[in-house]
């Protein structure tokens, strides 16, 4: 570890906490309905869409009506990209003459982009036309986005409600969480990427002769345009193969540190925006400690990890000391150019997102290393997490530890005046089992079934790490792959289809419950004998439920991939 | 109040309920009992699955049979422990349930006919709006209504309370209770229960558990640790795919230790005993909860409604000062006043006499009773005083009354005084109306005296606050509790009172709309009020408070009302509801994280012993360097069972509660069960590991 690389870490956490406020503060106003200073030039746009959809912004929705909404409007859209697939070898801006993809790799494209995983089970450049690219997979990248906004949003109305019953209209909030907020943002940031010189084309690929006289294909695209909604929109597909560690899609240390902020800024952001709009933005700022507390224990773990490098390198000889000339520590399956503290910090950022975008090889990193991801996935993602999703997956642990540790202050646990009652309580834990469930049984009948073990690349606790990340990574929504597995099965499409949406939809409507019941209840009002929730103690609270549900989950299974992986290298294994 | 010669003095491990409980504890073993409690119903299952496979393997001769045989007690023992800690918290009530059957003697009633003559007729046999006549010595068959006559009551069978009470038709106390005995006079009683339906067999079914129906509070802590149940079903049966993958398959034992230990057995085991408890705890303290759902309701209380007097003052005022108008001497005023009230054996009259008596030496003269003629208060004159025919006996040395062929004095409310003086076309002077009114401004009562149609000066009648109501108004703010004093003194008086008690707010001239306008109030706000009150006219308010406490001696409306009585008729009863409402809350979500911090340990214990055969570096893992995997395993599995033991007191007892705000609770307790929770177990195991190493079990 070096004095730089913190520094850089510093840097950009630093620069997360500075958006924080002006961002979340923004958010709150669109959501609110409130004018905000791009109104003059979105406002008319917005009324357009809903002259042309017919949506009555003053409708207020019940929870149950506001969750069909999303439903049918994901149905519709992951029908309308599986179908997308099928067909575009007949449709347009196609210059490489793809042909449609196969369905069950169809099937798990559209799970994936709908849900906002982009787990890509194909390489982009080689599968998928550029009118797939723009109208299919940019499309889903922003308006998947905007519906984990939404329902994020949908949760803090409900908390904020006084008896309301309502928590919005999730057609408002979709077309202004676009609107207002996800797509300047990525107008912004796609010049921004063009300015550091990530390309925006629809040229057919270069092909070029190297000085070693080998014929090198050069892929094109329009990069810049879908790589901003990426990072912003937490969706983390890249559009390349290499994902954010081509040169193309990631060219320099300012386009490095953009993407990573890009991938906090709207996360970070809605902790101020849940202070704004529940009316305590101390206890915003709680849950941003909590979160900001997380990230860094997971970014020193990994970078700690990584930098320590390879043991039984070191004695066999390799030099893994850090010196003017070398990075050190374990540079396998990372870029040279980003080394090893980017290239860890990225790890972190992208798996406490649910982003899932890559700098480097997670499959390559130490034991301990790789572990940071995978259990940063497995916490479910709420270190600042997923745009909206980080948000609500937050929120159901706060329920869960006012409920828990509320009752020690004696009285019925309350969130912001609101009482934890039955109903909340069995929604929490509803996503929490369903969540451990998904991951832990496919992952299990994967490890002991052909299916399952064939497209593992690596023998032993790497293997099963292999299997575990790729099921968490599906039901969380993350999309980065562990790598080392062959995941363009049947088995590995469809079971990776079907965690992905589960891991989606069952983690998204209790919170619509919960917040629909929020809503319905009186608010109870504060004195000295409430629940604490402003306070560096409540900070801790919650990280140490989001720990412990986390690590009692999966702890047994973790011990067998990472944690026993880690304990033979030390004695000399390896896989 | 002193004495209540019910359950207070059972020690926890009273040799007769620990002997019935742990009959109990064998008798639910009954899956149906079992189901109810999903967490330990999971453990008995798997303690019958581990018994037919110990079964099997014994038969087969094959298997690691001491292990397994340990392994599987341990499992039933946990079963039982939990049942037993349920059984000793039911036996507790059942206890107290016995002592009330004592009082249920069978008894005859003397029933009126329709034609008003007298008919014997069992107890059992007596009917809703039935009327019973009882005379002195007799029992009171059923509960009732007085109707008719007024009679001494000895009560202590419910309420413990040895020193009888007054009982009497119309007022706020004409409920009677079955059970209790008639000291004397006679009483005409209108039947109000069914027998079954009677306070008694209300008191009885309470106690022992039986009409206890699980709390809202309780109700999410159960699907809270249900889903924790299954999270960890979910883990472990998914472990062993893992470790057949990882080359190192699991017996089954292994498997059933590891869920038993992650699975919430601590709280799931103890959580109907705290419950059972928390309602055991307000009998001891004379107040019976019509439901679990009050007590939780109770700890959620925002608001306190305390009548003043009675609560926060002692039930009568007191003479403290006499303030002379200008021109008359501080002890013409004292004798007056003394004179005056002589006569009066109200408490404030006495207090009158004695203030006059020791302070200014006012002798009072000896007047044959003749010479006396005493006027009573009556609610139209609102004054009372004493008219003396020979005045020049009076040896004061005044100047002006010895004219005066006889003395009228009169002491009363300042308007009632001011039209007697007016009558007698006397002056008020304007120097009265700033004393009256520093008076109430200090929380007095003032009584302004005056003698024929001249006013002399003002009594001071101090209402006294009750020692220590202060620090408990305190205690109170610092749980966020606001109390509000309810009185029907001027708005003047009612905030000096408030003051010196230290009440947030006060409710002044309370008419009962006042006090239901201040309860809806409240509760548009969000708010959870209490409160206590006795009279038919409390009913609507009892009615409406979200915890609503009616006195025993009060009306029948007023128990039926409110959802708790107080046997003792101490309003000030209220915070002890309260705070037995926040330690049941408190002792629930303490065991709660105490339960889950726990499974951390146990991880330690039993993830390196599965699999340290296979992967022997996992030993890195076993950071309490356990002896051996057999014994690490069953050492979790010992721990996991004994802390329900160890605990049974705590859950019964409730853990120790001291009044503070809820950061400083929070604080402390997720210091003492959170923390504690996470380390305690390391020096559980590991000392379990020690003796089962050293005794060879394992």
């Amino acid at each position: 570890m070096t004095l730089n690389g913190w520094l850089q870490i510093l840097f950009f956490l630093a620069t997360v906490a500075l958006v924080t406020r002006p961002l979340g503060a923004y958010m709150a106003r669109v959501f609110n309905g409130e004018p905000t200073w791009l109104a003059p030039v979105v406002r008319p746009c917005e009324r357009l869409v809903f002259r042309l959809t017919g949506v009555d912004e003053q409708h207020e929705m019940r929870w149950t009506e506001y969750a069909v909404s999303l439903l049918l409007f994901s149905i519709v859209s992951m029908l309308v990209l599986y179908a997308m697939q099928r067909l575009q070898a007949f449709l347009p801006w196609n210059p490489q003459h793809f042909p449609a993809v196969a369905p069950d790799l169809a099937f798990n494209t559209a799970a994936s982009f709908t849900t906002n995983t982009n787990w890509q089970a194909y390489s982009g450049e080689s599968t998928m036309s550029y009118f797939t690219q723009m109208a299919g997979l940019a499309y889903h990248n922003f308006v998947s986005a905007a519906v984990g906004l939404a329902v994020a949003i949908a949760f803090v109305r409900g908390i904020a409600a006084r008896e309301r019953g309502t928590i919005g209209n999730f057609w408002v909030d979709l077309v202004r969480g676009t609107l207002y907020i996800l797509l300047p943002i990525a107008i912004v940031g796609a010049l921004f990427l063009v300015s550091q010189g990530v390309v925006q084309n629809l040229r057919a690929y270069d092909t070029v002769h190297t000085v070693e006289g080998a014929v090198q294909t050069i892929a094109q695209g329009p990069v810049a345009s879908q790589e901003a909604i990426k990072q912003f929109g937490t969706n983390g597909g890249g559009f390349f193969n290499a994902n954010s560690a081509h040169p193309f899609e990631n060219p320099t240390p300012l386009s490095n540190w953009f993407a990573m902020f890009a991938i906090f800024a709207i996360p970070s952001a809605l902790t101020y925006t849940l202070g704004r709009m529940t009316g305590s933005q101390r206890h915003g700022w709680a849950v941003w400690a909590a979160m900001a507390f997380l990230f860094v224990a997971g970014v020193t773990t990994a970078y700690w990890a990584e930098a320590r490098g390879n043991p039984l390198l070191t004695s066999a000889g390799a030099d893994q000391t850090v010196s003017a000339l070398s990075s050190g520590g374990n540079m396998e399956g990372k870029e040279v150019r980003f080394g090893i503290a980017n290239t860890a910090l990225f790890a972190t950022v992208t798996t406490d997102a649910s982003c899932g975008a890559v700098n480097g090889w997670h499959d390559s990193f130490t034991a301990l290393g790789g572990l940071v991801p995978l259990a940063n996935i497995q916490l479910s993602e709420v270190v600042f997490g997923g745009v909206g999703a980080g948000m609500y997956g937050v929120l159901v642990y706060i329920i869960l530890a006012v409920f828990i540790a509320g009752l020690m202050v004696g009285r019925t646990p309350e969130y912001l005046g609101k009482k934890i009652q039955a109903f909340e309580v069995q929604m929490a834990m509803l996503t929490v089992l369903v969540f451990s469930l998904v991951i832990l049984a496919f992952t299990a009948v994967s490890s002991v079934t052909t299916h399952g073990t064939a497209g593992i690349f690596n023998a032993g606790p790497h293997g099963l790490s292999e299997l575990l990340y790729a099921y968490s990574s599906a039901a969380g929504n993350n999309g980065s792959a562990f790598g080392g597995l062959s995941a363009n099965t049947l088995w590995f499409n469809t079971t990776l289809g079907l965690t992905m949406l589960i891991g989606r939809f069952f983690m998204l409507i209790p919170p619509l419950a919960i917040a629909g019941s929020l809503s319905r209840k009186k608010l109870v009002p504060e004195s000295s004998g409430t629940f604490p929730v402003t306070t560096p103690l409540f900070s801790g609270l919650l990280v140490g439920v989001i720990v412990i549900v986390g690590a009692l989950t999966f702890f047994p299974a973790l011990s067998l991939g990472p944690v026993v992986e880690h304990f033979l290298m030390q004695s000399g294994q390896v896989f | 109040m002193a004495t209540h010669p019910k359950t207070h003095a059972l020690s926890i491990w009273d040799p007769h309920i620990v002997r019935r409980a742990s009959i109990d504890a064998l008798r639910k073993l009954h899956p149906r009992t079992m189901a109810r409690n999903p967490v330990m119903f999971v453990v008995e299952i798997g303690s019958v699955l581990a018994t037919w496979r110990l079964a099997q393997g014994i038969l087969s001769g094959s298997g690691h049979v001491g292990f397994e045989l340990q392994i599987t007690g341990w499992l039933w023992l946990t079963v039982l422990f939990a049942n037993f800690a349920e059984a000793m918290a039911e036996g507790r009530g059942k206890a107290q349930a016995d002592t009330l059957r004592r009082a249920r003697t069978e008894t005859v009633a003397n029933r009126e006919g329709a034609d008003g003559m007298l008919e014997q007729v069992p107890a059992p046999g007596l009917r809703k709006g039935d009327v019973v006549r009882v005379t002195a010595g007799e029992v009171i068959p059923v509960d009732g209504e007085i109707i008719e006559g007024v009679a001494s009551v000895d009560e202590s069978a419910i309420t413990g309370e040895s020193a009888p009470v007054i009982r009497e038709s119309g007022g706020d106390r004409s409920a009677v209770t079955g059970g209790t005995r008639v000291l004397s006079d006679w009483i005409r009683v209108r039947i109000t229960a069914n027998p079954g339906e009677t306070f008694l067999d209300r008191m009885i079914s309470l106690v022992e558990g039986a009409a206890r129906q699980k709390t809202p509070n309780e109700i999410a802590l159960n699907i809270l640790l249900a889903g924790l149940t299954i999270v960890f079903l979910i883990a472990v049966i998914t472990l062993q795919p893992f470790a057949v993958y990882s080359g190192a398959p699991q017996s089954l034992f292994v498997l059933i230790s590891l869920l038993v230990c992650l699975i919430p057995t601590t709280i799931g085991g103890l959580l109907s005993a705290i419950g059972i408890a928390g309602m055991d705890r307000l009998v001891q303290h004379n107040v019976l909860a019509m439901s679990g759902r009050a007590v939780e309701a109770a700890g959620d209380v925002h608001t306190l409604l305390l009548d003043k007097t009675g609560t926060i003052t002692l039930g009568n005022r007191q003479a403290s000062d006499f303030l002379p108008l200008p021109g008359v001497s501080q002890a013409r005023l004292a004798e007056a006043a003394l004179l005056a009230s002589l006569p009066d054996e109200t408490p404030e009259g006495r207090s009158i006499v004695s203030l006059a008596r020791e302070t200014y030496r006012a002798q009072g003269p000896r007047f044959a009773e003749g010479d006396m003629t005493f006027v009573p208060f009556t609610a139209q004159t609102r004054m009372s005083g004493v008219d003396l025919r020979l005045a020049a006996a009076v040896g004061h040395g005044g100047s002006t009354t010895t004219l005066v062929p006889s003395r009228a004095i009169r002491k009363g409310a300042a308007d009632a005084i001011d039209r007697w003086v007016r009558a007698q076309e006397g002056q008020v002077p304007a120097q009265l109306a700033p004393i009256v009114e520093r008076v109430a401004r200090a929380g007095g009562t003032p009584l302004v005296v005056a003698e024929g149609a001249e006013p002399l000066g003002v009594i001071h009648l101090k209402d006294i606050v009750k020692s220590g109501m202060r620090e408990r108004f305190a205690h109170l703010r610092a749980m966020g509790i606001k109390t509000v004093m309810i009185t029907g003194d001027n708005p003047l008086t009612a905030a000096a009172i408030a003051s010196e008690a230290g009440v947030d707010d006060f409710l002044a001239q309370a008419t009962p709309e006042d006090k239901m306008t201040l309860i809806k109030r409240e509760q548009a706000e969000g708010k959870l009020v209490a409160m206590t009150g006795d009279g038919t006219n409390d009913a609507p308010a009892l009615a409406q408070a979200d915890v609503g406490v009616a006195m025993n001696t009060g009306t029948q409306a007023a128990k039926e009302a409110g959802n708790m009585v107080d046997l003792d008729s101490n309003p000030t009863k209220l915070i002890e509801i309260v705070e037995i409402g926040k330690q049941l809350l408190i002792t629930r979500g303490a065991l709660t994280t105490f339960s889950i911090a726990n499974d951390l340990a146990k991880y330690f214990a039993i993830i390196p012993a599965m699999f340290v055969v296979a992967f022997p570096h996992l030993q890195a893992l076993n950071i309490m360097r356990l002896q051996t995997p057999e014994s690490a395993i069953l050492s979790a599995v010992i721990f996991n069972a004994l802390i329900i033991i160890a605990l049974v007191p705590l859950a019964l007892r409730g853990v120790k509660y001291r009044p503070a705000g809820a950061a400083a609770l929070l604080r402390r307790n997720l210091l003492v069960y959170g923390l504690g929770g996470i380390l305690f177990p390391f020096l559980g195991i590991k000392a379990i590991d020690l003796i089962v190493a050293a005794l060879g079990l394992a």
